[in-house]
């Protein structure tokens, strides 16, 4: 029985920036990348995609999304399972205004970025 | 028997096969070796050391190895050849040298008044020719005439072959000399003196010739109870090597300890006991007995052994033991050196109480004996160390003002064998054991035995990888970083 650290969901409206959709955040991880690289998991073969960076008033703060956060799923799709490029694909579709994020959040986490943006 | 194999050996010398040499220092009478020995040490010999012999139908013993080498008409012969070896090549040496000389002057003596006269660029030859004389004199002593550290009894291959080479270089220009010069009076002297510059060149050149052919290749050592070493060694003929590694083998490898070498014999024991081996059915006379013995031995081997069990607590008790003592052995000296110190200047002591060092040593020595013996006798080092050994160890670490540690360590780490005293372990007497003709080079994969009593070296070449060494510049300023946090995507 696997226990889930906090668990999210996060809605985002894509801002529209000239010719492109834009969300706010970067991702890092997949399954194609290494692992070990990862400052923000808690295990270290964790290959899912995480949140490095959070724009300072962009569609993602907004929502809720945190730095260090892992999607889970976006509109539905898993993330756990995918390589870089396309989840980026899956997060960058651009007949898509809004993205449904589902993100776990390690609690100790939280408290750590809580008292950096402090 | 004896006389047979003798026999055989010497005949044996020009051809391949199993080559045994004796290696001795100049000027030593050989060592008297124990040609009997007790079946029990035979027996442990056999298991703990490798011997490479080569492969010939008739193999020597090394009973007949030692005998072999006692054998003094051997060494009497051997010793005229090298001196008749170096006695040919110093007179060959003095000929090349006196040769331009020679040249210079015979036409100076014989023919003067013809002569041209000749003027600074003959002497400026002259000049040159007496320093380039000079230079050959110094490189060749260098080169062969310093003193062998060891006794080769085979003529070098090299330095035959360099021999031969000045030879017929020197015969050579004797003959065109006296052909053109003696016989039809050559009038130009400069001519003449250029000749024998030339000469000087040549033989420069050649003496160059014999430094470039040592080139480098590596060498490898292992000994037989254990302690392996590795060198670097140029590129030598295998007596060579031997010799070199010899030295080496003094100064690096600790001091070989028989007594450390074997399992303790109440482990040992419990696996041998019998097998009575029952045959069912028919007796076939011819082929029982290996039978048999093969049956006893695949029995024995079967059973389920618990010895090295045994061994493991022995070993793990003896270790717990060894510290015990070295600690207790440690305290005691440490306590013992404070006893005494250096007499200050300043110090009013009546004369009676003032010490040499030798008294001194004495004096504490008597503290820390107990505990010094017992560690000894735990370790087994007590033939190399006797008493009189240890007085006059601490009678020097205390005219050195040393520290207890400084004291203790050559009796706490088994020290290479040049430490101690000279008459028990610096035996000269080796012998060299190789499959190929001692006089070989040393090639990738060679294989050589250097044999004592009790234990020998087995020696393994192996051949450096050729070394490719690329240049690369590297700029400073090009050190520039950025973190990654594997890739990242802005979306």
């Amino acid at each position: 029985l696997l226990s889930f650290p906090f668990q999210q969901r996060i809605e985002i409206h894509k801002l529209r920036q000239g010719d492109n959709l834009i969300l706010g955040f970067s991702i890092g991880g997949g399954i194609d990348q290494d692992p070990t690289q990862n400052p923000f998991s808690e295990d270290k073969t964790d290959k899912g995609i995480y949140v490095t960076r959070v724009t300072e008033g962009g569609p993602a703060q907004v929502a809720g999304l945190q730095i260090g956060d892992k999607i889970m799923q976006v509109n539905g799709w898993d993330m756990t399972m995918v390589t870089h490029d396309q989840a980026r694909k899956r997060l960058t579709k651009r007949n898509e205004e809004v993205v449904r994020l589902l993100v776990t959040r390690q609690s100790l986490q939280k408290a750590v970025q809580q008292s950096m943006m402090s | 028997r004896d006389r047979r194999e003798r026999h055989r050996s010497k005949s044996r010398d020009g051809t391949r096969g199993d080559k045994s040499v004796t290696i001795q220092a100049p000027g030593e009478p050989l060592l008297d070796n124990e040609s009997t020995r007790g079946d029990e040490r035979d027996d442990n010999w056999g298991e703990t050391t490798t011997v490479v012999t080569g492969t010939s139908e008739h193999s020597i013993s090394h009973d007949d190895l030692t005998r072999i080498t006692k054998d003094m008409e051997d060494s009497a012969h051997l010793d005229c050849s090298r001196h008749l070896g170096v006695a040919l090549g110093a007179a060959l040496a003095l000929l090349a040298f006196l040769t331009p000389l020679a040249f210079l002057l015979l036409p100076q003596l014989l023919w003067r008044e013809e002569l041209e006269p000749c003027g600074t660029p003959c002497e400026g030859l002259f000049i040159s020719v007496a320093f380039k004389l000079l230079i050959l004199l110094l490189g060749s002593w260098a080169l062969f005439f310093r003193r062998p550290k060891a006794f080769f009894p085979r003529v070098f291959v090299f330095r035959a072959l360099l021999m031969v080479l000045v030879f017929l270089l020197v015969v050579s220009y004797w003959l065109f000399y006296g052909v053109r010069i003696l016989d039809s009076r050559d009038r130009d002297y400069r001519g003449v003196v250029q000749f024998a510059v030339s000469l000087v060149d040549a033989l420069l050149f050649v003496h160059y010739l014999a430094v470039v052919l040592l080139e480098l290749r590596q060498l490898a050592v292992r000994s037989a109870d254990g302690p392996s070493r590795f060198y670097n060694v140029g590129h030598l003929s295998i007596q060579r090597a031997a010799v070199w590694i010899l030295e080496n083998y003094y100064h690096d490898f600790p001091v070989y300890n028989p007594a450390l070498l074997n399992l303790p014999k109440s482990v040992l024991s419990k696996k041998m006991s019998g097998f009575k081996v029952y045959s069912l059915g028919e007796e076939n006379s011819t082929n029982n007995s290996t039978g048999q013995s093969r049956a006893v031995i695949a029995a024995a081997a079967r059973r389920r052994d618990n010895s090295h069990n045994e061994f493991y607590y022995e070993e793990a008790e003896h270790e717990r033991r060894v510290r015990k003592r070295r600690a207790r052995l440690v305290v005691a000296v440490e306590e013992a050196f404070t006893h005494i110190k250096r007499l200050q200047e300043e110090d009013q002591k009546n004369p009676r109480e003032i010490m040499d060092p030798r008294e001194a040593a004495q004096a504490i020595f008597a503290s820390m004996a107990r505990a010094m013996q017992k560690y000894l006798r735990t370790t087994k080092q007590q033939p190399y160390h006797t008493m009189e050994s240890i007085l006059q160890h601490l009678e020097f670490c205390i005219t050195h003002d040393m520290t207890p540690k400084a004291f203790l360590e050559r009796y706490l780490v088994a020290g290479p064998t040049i430490q101690y005293h000279k008459d028990r372990w610096l035996a000269k007497q080796w012998t060299l054991v190789s499959e190929e003709p001692v006089t070989n080079g040393l090639k990738d994969g060679v294989v050589f035995v250097l044999k004592r009593q009790d234990f020998s070296l087995v020696v393994s070449t192996k051949k450096i990888p050729f070394f490719k060494l690329s240049e690369e510049f590297v700029d400073p300023k090009s050190h520039k970083f950025i973190m990654r946090l594997q890739s990242e995507t802005s979306v």
